[in-house]
């Protein structure tokens, strides 16, 4: 039985139920070649984000060396580090996002919530991320938060859109 | 099968659901339920229909209607309208830009006539998520041809003789690539479906995955029945969860009907598959990097060779290739060679499809044969320059390609035309831009990109495109030097012939390029300190001239850091201590007033 209480010490978010699914998971797929990714970005869907006792917390689990998992982890851009808020903001930074204007609106963003590209607000209300293209050009500029997509976002609407999601 | 006596194709692209479709979806249904015609008339989610701009779109078929950027409040009044009453409703159709003309009939809209579809066949008639209709439109029949009537060398020569080549990028015959692997010995064998589409302002692969998955599949049973390979994945970017869901339903159908797992069709032949979702690295649409990630690595590339063909996945010999090529198989296999190779031009054959973006008016996704010049797809498809602004350049290929300036637009789309303009075809993305882009600037985006994605892994590539950017940075910010341009072109030379992998070879070229059209424009950034287009904020002035400004008062309206005074009739001014540089009074000026 692995030692749940002591990973919770460790790291508050590391809860026994948490990580009861993450052996779940583990279980499921150790014995499958290439496994590892699925397991990274399900343990992460559960976890919300990658700290690095689940790092090797998933290494001991799958056999594999915590060095390796590390550098699987800081190399996909899925894959987060830090904590994540409570609401994800993907801003587009594709070329026609870019022609359209959607530098603008991330320093909006920026200076309102005063949060930087890549981190999450103190509260753990929102989280910016900026993305590759996400292929929706013909709406740019667009930002997704959560699973929503909005379409022709300028500096002037994005703070009322936000204001949505609390 | 229950006759019905309308269709109402909608568009439940990714674009399209951004837009609303949903909500028109659940508004038809009702209103139709309301007037009791919901036995009658039946509405179908389709795949993306590839006019995004217009989103969300739908047809109504048999008439051929085509109604444009519906809401749901439109439709109590169009189902009573058109359903209850027979008038179809006008001021929902589609309106030239050029001419102002309604017209009502898909076929008729100059975006669709002009074009000529093969990969995109299916798009917006079918429901993707049933196999029924892509099998009622001749689906699987190439599949079926290949396992039962035809040896794998037969399915070989008749890919070679179609002359199709891979759609990914580098156009290298996806026959040759096939034979290759199939020399091979051994038991175990691999085919891939690249799905990784990366490219800034591209979403061919994307649109074909969400519209006809099955066609893809359908490309993957026989390829793999060519090579001898049982197993196959497909490499899908996680960012895309709509292809990601259409593609599951589209697997478990297949099994459920006997086209993928043990003996499929009564062949003896085993083949299955399942999808790979990507962690988001640009550099994973590299074969060797791409096979790497599957299994569970960091996703670096590695020098070639030995190939894919003889070494890929797992060691074992593979074949890879990405979404478009494999649609276009299984039609070139129930029709022939023949037929495909009749299509396009000498070297290269069949259609291609691109993601047309940027500064034009009807932004969408375009399949036209090759051969077809630039013109055509961006002024007769495309309705031509949006704002009535003037055409600058059209970027090909992405991180990878080049611009193509005025001059060299009636250029045709093949693999030799764009190469010889200093292009390349690329995966399909075609990004306009207009005189108000500033190429010094886009090629630092570029650069920003492929120094980002540089896995890390070689020299030329790690340290030489962030040498690059820092150049383009220095000379966007007003601080180039004479001696810049050389040294950006002596680094692109070095990068170029010495990195490892696709990535670096080909991430100077959008620097190249627009040095050879644009190099004008980087002389005004070093030299005069000033950005022609007006889109470097360190070399504005934030000025207004008082002479062109026409004193209607958008930029005060618009300005979010209240720094321009403006009254009625007369000129505004901008109080450069409350400026924050943010461009939205440039971007907004009718007059261009504003320098």
């Amino acid at each position: 039985m692995p030692n749940y209480a002591n990973l919770v010490m460790l790291n508050p978010d590391l809860t026994p139920q948490v990580m009861a699914r993450v052996d779940e998971i583990i279980n499921r797929s150790k014995d499958k070649p290439g496994c590892l990714i699925p397991v990274l970005e399900e343990c992460q869907e559960v976890v919300g984000y990658m700290p690095v006792e689940l790092q090797k917390y998933i290494g001991d689990g799958l056999d594999i060396a915590t060095s390796i998992i590390y550098g699987v982890v800081t190399f996909y851009s899925f894959f987060s580090m830090l904590p994540r808020g409570r609401h994800t903001i993907k801003i587009c930074m594709g070329t026609a996002c870019y022609v359209k204007g959607i530098a603008e609106v991330v320093s909006r963003i920026q200076s309102e919530y005063k949060i930087e590209v890549g981190r999450t607000t103190t509260d753990r209300r929102f989280t910016l991320e900026a993305v590759r293209c996400l292929g929706a050009c013909g709406l740019a500029p667009v930002i997704v938060i959560d699973e929503d997509t909005h379409g022709g976002v300028t500096a002037d609407r994005i703070l009322n859109i936000l204001e949505k999601y609390e | 099968m229950k006759k019905h006596r309308a269709d109402l194709l909608l568009c439940g692209g990714t674009g399209c659901h951004a837009t609303g479709s949903l909500e028109v979806k659940s508004a038809l249904e009702t209103q139709l339920a309301r007037h009791k015609l919901d036995q009658e008339i039946r509405v179908v989610e389709t795949g993306c229909n590839g006019f995004c701009a217009m989103g969300p779109i739908m047809l109504v078929q048999p008439d051929g209607i085509f109604y444009q950027k519906l809401k749901a409040t439109d439709i109590p009044h169009l189902v009573e309208e058109h359903f209850l009453k027979g008038r179809p409703v006008k001021k929902l159709f589609y309106k030239e830009p050029a001419s102002a003309e309604t017209i009502p009939s898909m076929d008729d809209i100059p975006f669709y006539s002009k074009q000529q579809l093969i990969v995109l066949k299916n798009r917006g008639v079918i429901d993707p998520e049933k196999i029924e209709e892509y099998i009622g439109r001749d689906g699987y029949l190439g599949a079926g041809k290949a396992l039962l009537e035809m040896t794998p060398q037969e399915i070989i020569s008749q890919m070679k003789e179609s002359g199709l080549r891979g759609r990914g990028g580098a156009g290298f015959p996806t026959g040759l690539k096939w034979e290759f692997a199939s020399r091979e010995e051994g038991d175990v064998k691999y085919v891939l479906c690249n799905a990784d589409e990366g490219d800034p302002g591209a979403f061919m692969d994307r649109s074909v995955l969400e519209a006809d998955p099955h066609a893809v599949l359908e490309g993957m049973i026989i390829a793999a029945r060519a090579i001898g390979a049982q197993h196959g994945y497909i490499y899908c970017r996680a960012e895309y969860p709509l292809a990601l869901k259409r593609l599951e339903i589209a697997i478990s159908q297949a099994r459920q009907h006997g086209l993928l797992g043990e003996d499929i069709l009564g062949s003896g032949f085993n083949f299955d598959l399942e999808i790979y979702q990507g962690a988001g690295a640009f550099v994973c649409g590299e074969e060797t990097a791409l096979m790497h990630s599957i299994e569970g690595k960091r996703g670096m590339p590695r020098p070639r060779p030995p190939f894919p063909a003889q070494k890929g996945l797992w060691k074992k010999p593979t074949v890879l290739n990405n979404v478009e090529t494999y649609a276009n198989v299984g039609q070139i296999i129930l029709n022939g060679a023949d037929w495909f190779s009749s299509i396009g031009m000498e070297a290269s054959k069949g259609t291609k499809v691109f993601a047309l973006t940027g500064d034009v008016n009807n932004i969408g996704l375009v399949e036209v044969p090759m051969g077809t010049t630039l013109r055509t797809i961006i002024y007769d498809i495309g309705g031509g320059i949006s704002k009535k602004r003037k055409f600058k350049a059209v970027q090909l290929g992405g991180p990878s390609g080049g611009c193509v300036p005025e001059e060299f637009i009636d250029t045709p789309v093949d693999y030799q035309s764009i190469a010889k303009v200093g292009a390349i075809m690329g995966s399909g993305g075609m990004i306009v831009m207009d005189d108000q882009t500033c190429m010094v600037d886009m090629a630092r985006f570029f650069m920003d990109f492929i120094q980002d994605e540089s896995c890390g892994k070689c020299t030329p590539c790690r340290e030489g495109t962030l040498r690059m950017l820092e150049i383009l940075d220095k000379i966007t910010h007003g601080d180039g030097e004479p001696g810049d341009i050389e040294l950006l072109e002596d680094l692109s030379k070095m990068i170029k012939s010495s990195a490892l992998c696709g990535l670096g070879q080909t991430g100077p070229n959008p620097v190249l390029s627009t040095l050879k059209y644009f190099r004008n424009e980087y002389e005004a950034h070093i030299n005069e300190k000033k950005c022609p287009a007006k889109r470097c904020p360190a070399l504005l002035k934030f000025e207004v001239n008082m002479e062109m400004c026409i004193k209607c008062g958008i930029c005060f309206k618009k300005c979010p850091a209240k720094a321009i005074a403006w009254e009625k009739k007369k000129t505004a001014s901008i109080d450069k201590s409350t400026c924050i540089k943010c461009m939205t009074c440039i971007s907004a000026c009718p007059a261009d007033a504003i320098f």
